[in-house]
This record gives C-alpha cells, structure tokens and sequence, in this order.
C-alpha cells in the first residue's frame, strides 16, 4: 500500500480499501473488449481461410464466369474503383466549399444553424434512401441512365457528403483563431486568410475525413441497386455511362448461387479483396493524420 | 511605487526611462494603400511632435448587450508610444481593437461615435477595414506566428499587400529592426514555430513592420514572455517609436512607465478615466482612482 497514501477511515488510519468494485468494473471493461475483438478476428479468420485457393492473380484478373473455378472479381473492382474516384473528385470541392462557407463567412444566424442541424440529419439518413433519391433525380431527372458509373458515383457521394462537410468544419474550425486575427490584422482579405492560412492548416484534417468517408463509400450496397446496377457486369466499364457493377453487389450476387463453391471460396475472396482495399484506404487516412500531427 | 507591482522582469530596470521623443528619419513618406485618408507629409520634422494621429470622440463599443467602452475621447500623438493601462476587463484592448477595426471580426460587437486616423473617420461606409489594416500593424498577446518559414512568416504582409518587389531585401530590414536577424540569418528557411517565445514575438513584430505601416497596435506584447524576452521587446518597441507610432496595452505599470511617452488608464466599465503624459500619470495623477491604482490599492 506504499501508493496509497488515503486515509481508509478515521479509526484505521492507512488500512487497506475495498477494491472489489474497482477490480470486477475492470474485468467487465476487459470483457466488453475482448468480445468485439475476438468477434471480428474470428470472422476475418474464418473468411480468410475460406478465401485460400480462390484469392488469386486469376480471380483479380478475370471476369465473373459460371465455373467458380474462373470466377474472377476484375469488372466490380475496376468498377468500385471508378466509382470511388468519381465520388472524390466530386464531394471534395463540395464538401470544403460547404465547410468553409458554414465556418468563415455564413453568420451565426438561424437559417445557418436550420442548414447545420439538416447537415447532421443528412449523415444519418439510411443510404437505401439516398438510392431512391439517386434513382428519381440521376436516373430519372437528369437521364443519366440505370447503373452507370456517372449515377453510381453521385448517388454515393450524396450519402457521404454530409460526412465529408462535417469533418471538415471540424478540421477548419481546429485552426487557431489567433492564426485568422494575425492574417487579417496584416492586412490580409479573407479570401487570402482562408487561402494561405486556414486551409494548409485544415488540409490534413480534411483529408482524413474524406479519405475515411470514401472507405464508408466502398462498402455501400443498397443505393447501387436501387438505381439498378446490375450485380454481375463481363466487362470493365470503358465510359462513365457504362453499367457498371461494384465489389459490394458482385459478392452478393454470388452469396446467392446455389454452388458451395461459390457460397464459401469465391465470395471470401471477393469479401478479403473489399476488406484488404478498404483498410488500404483507411491506413492513408492514419498516416495522413500522423504526418500532420509530427509537424504541429 | 510599491514593491507589489513588480514582477521579476522589471528588477533590473528600475529606472524610469523615457525613450527619446526626437523623430527619427522618415522612410515611411507615401503609402501606397489609399482607404481615403490623407498621407501626411512627415517630410516637414517641424510638423511631426505632438501631432494627433489617431484621435476618439466619444468612442463607445458593445458586445451585444454589454458596453465595453464608454464615452472615450483621446488623442493620440504621433511617433511616439502611448500606453494603454488597467484592471482586465476594462475595455483597453477593445480601445486598441477598434482603431484598426479588429472588433469588426466579432459578430456582436458594435461601435458607436468617431475615430479619426489622420483626420478620416475609420468608421465611415468608404473605408475598406482591410486598407485601414494595411496602415495600421498588430501585434498580439501571445505570439501566432504561422506554421511557415521565417522568411515566409515576415514576407506574409508584404506578398498578401502585393509589395512583394524586393522581397529579400525587405525582409531582412524587417528582421533587423525586430532585433532579430542576427539570431536568425542562418536559418530563414526553417519554422517560425522552432523558435523560443520571445523569438517568436519579435518575429511577429517583424512580421507587422515588413509592409512599413504607419501605427504599430500591440496587445499586452511580452505577457506571455519571460523577463528577458520581455526586456528585448521593451527595448525593441523604443527603437520602433521613432519611426513608428506605438500603442500598447500592458497589464505592467513599470512597464508603461519605462517605455511609454502618453499613458491612458482605463478603469472598470469601460471608461477613460485619466490620459496624460506619462511621467505626470505615474508621478502626480489628478484622480485618486488612479493614484490608488498605480500605486496597487486596487485593481
């Protein structure tokens, strides 16, 4: 008891104290994380073990085949890729756009705060949803035509744009208050604030959280079949009006087949594939963020 | 004054040493920036001591419902350091806020009555506050430098000025005159942020004198400094006086004493309760209020 200098009670002076509490809370925190770990390692295990022999050169560099023996994943992973690429190019300058007006030039009035609380409803709306309102207005409105790249990308980046918007308030209002008061009491217009100050600052942050955002992208099922992306593509999409299949649906697709091959082998391929691109596109996040952190 | 109010920085300069209020040379003839205000001619040195530069009627300042200021009228000579002291909250940055129309960044905050740089009313509807920022330098309480070069750090004002002919060469005065290019010369391309705190604050003042404004403004500049630092900074602002026009805040009476040729003291609610020549505020103020402040009865 050389740590413990409290006093116990007024009797006993530095006797000892119950920790009964203190020893049952840890084993139930321990509890609590070794069930969520243990839980999620069984199931990558199992799906890894499952996937040896089917994950191959020739499973990422074939089409889909009727033979789960030439099965292979190319369509739906250049289609996810497509896609992911078409949601960044598009999200980012909105997401900071919306970002930077919200928290540099829009005034704390009500109609800010309607459009602020809106945003954090939008993040939390079921992305099923989104793929009705991808259907009606990118499918439907604008004709841009049933499960192409172009349809898949916007609906998409509709569901993660919220998210994408609100890290980088986040990330713009972690800048220091008194880095804008030195930009502006130089003389600087506050488009040259927000230019040379705020967001070299603010870049990193909003980096990760779009980076983190995309991997949420990747993952996302229903709104591509909702705008009716067909589940099975032969061949990679050559225009952004192609069809357009992605690693989600494909795998879903074959989770249906009757053959076990398919069921087991062929879709824990497709399902390390998603997962090994997906934890990729989180660990340039991390490091991102790490970088970002030495220098500050 | 009583040994109270001394803090261990001022232990080794005890005297009260006026800086001399003699002009210096005039490098800072026309400015290029024009917010509508008359350039004087500091060519004439017969026309420059005493001459108001700055000058508040009736100045009164509000954060929403609260009035900061209250009724402040002064005049503030030019080329020379004029003090703002006083309890917190007493409205003295606010003062110094609202001459180069910082407090135009705070929402709430609303400005009533006159304030004239050179005769023009900074307040009126033609004055761009970001022209008016190009004449008028900051400084600030804790050191901001941004996380850029040296060299970036001092060149910041003049490329977002577009006075960015000469870069080098301006650059390097703005250090020599912050008393900071011999720490530095060596190592311009490194971080602002690598350099100790008061480094850091002469770099910010080199930063606010590379565009050669007219007025330096600084908020309590070495209070976050230790008393070295603090003693550099206080010599650097009695070399600056004598080409610039300098107005501090300071939470540190000996410091004001030492530096300053004009002191203000704000006492609370906002009110400019006496403003004065230095040496009369610290020798034989008129108001018992501010007796008993310098002389740390209260506040």
């Amino acid at each position: 008891m050389a740590a413990d200098t409290q006093e116990a009670s007024v009797d006993s002076g530095f006797g000892q104290i119950s920790r009964t509490k203190d020893v049952a809370f840890r084993l139930l925190a321990l509890a609590a994380t070794l069930i969520g770990i243990v839980s999620l390692a069984a199931l990558l295990l199992n799906v890894a073990v499952d996937a040896v022999g089917w994950l191959d050169w020739g499973f990422l560099t074939n089409p889909p085949h009727p033979n789960p023996n030439n099965a292979g994943f190319l369509p739906a992973l250049v289609g996810s890729i497509a896609i992911m690429i078409m949601i960044a190019l598009v999200t980012f300058p909105l997401g900071v756009g919306a970002a930077i007006y919200l928290e540099e030039y829009a005034s704390d009035g009500y109609l800010t705060r309607f459009i602020q609380l809106n945003i954090a409803n939008l993040a939390g709306v079921p992305s099923v949803v989104y793929g009705l309102l991808g259907l009606g207005l990118f499918v439907g409105l604008f004709n841009i035509g049933y499960g192409s790249v172009l349809a898949a990308a916007f609906t998409v980046a509709l569901l993660i744009l919220p998210i994408v918007i609100i890290s980088a308030q986040e990330a713009i209002r972690s800048v220091p208050d008194s880095q804008r008061q030195a930009s502006y009491g130089m003389g600087a217009t506050k488009w040259q604030t927000i230019r040379n100050v705020v967001l070299p600052r603010a870049m990193p942050g909003i980096m990760t959280g779009t980076i983190l955002a995309l991997g949420r992208a990747i993952g996302e099922t229903a709104p591509l079949i909702m705008i009716a992306a067909p589940t099975t593509v032969f061949g990679v999409p050559n225009s952004l009006l192609s069809k357009v299949s992605a690693m989600p649906l494909q795998i879903y697709n074959w989770a249906s087949y009757p053959q076990t091959e398919f069921q087991y082998g062929v879709v824990a391929a497709g399902v390390v594939t998603l997962l090994v691109i997906l934890l990729t596109i989180n660990s340039v996040a991390i490091i991102i963020r790490n970088r970002y952190q030495q220098r500050t | 004054m009583t040994n109270k109010q001394m803090t261990s920085s001022e232990t080794e300069q005890t005297d009260d040493q006026q800086p001399n209020p003699t002009p210096g040379t005039d490098s800072l003839a026309d400015r290029g920036t024009d917010i509508g205000v008359e350039t004087s001619s500091r060519d004439d040195p017969a026309t420059v001591p005493d001459r108001t530069i700055i000058e508040s009627r009736d100045l009164d300042v509000y954060y929403g419902d609260d009035q900061a200021l209250n009724g402040i009228s002064m005049e503030i000579p030019e080329q020379q350091v004029t003090a703002l002291i006083g309890p917190s909250g007493c409205g003295k940055s606010t003062f110094l806020r609202s001459i180069n129309r910082m407090n135009d960044l705070i929402d709430i905050a609303r400005v009533d009555g006159e304030l004239f740089f050179r005769e023009k009313d900074v307040y009126d509807d033609d004055v761009d506050p970001v022209a008016l920022r190009r004449r008028i330098g900051m400084v600030f309480q804790s050191p901001n430098p941004f996380p850029k070069s040296i060299y970036d750090n001092v060149a910041y004002g003049l490329r977002v000025q577009g006075q960015d002919d000469n870069l080098d060469e301006k650059v390097h005065t703005a250090l020599e005159r912050a008393a900071l290019l011999d720490e530095v010369e060596d190592q311009l391309d490194s971080s602002g942020l690598d350099l100790s705190g008061g480094q850091q604050q002469r770099l910010c003042i080199a930063r606010a004198i590379a565009p050669d404004p007219e007025v330096i403004l600084m908020d309590e500049p070495a209070s976050a400094l230790d008393p070295v630092a603090t003693s550099k900074i206080e010599d650097l602002i009695e070399d600056l006086a004598e080409e610039y026009t300098v107005i501090i805040v300071t939470h540190n009476m000996q410091q004001a004493a030492r530096i300053s040729d004009k002191t203000a003291v704000f006492l609370t609610g906002g009110n400019l309760v006496e403003f004065d020549d230095t040496t009369k505020i610290f020798e034989n103020p008129e108001s018992d209020r501010v007796e008993d402040y310098i002389t740390g009865k209260f506040g």
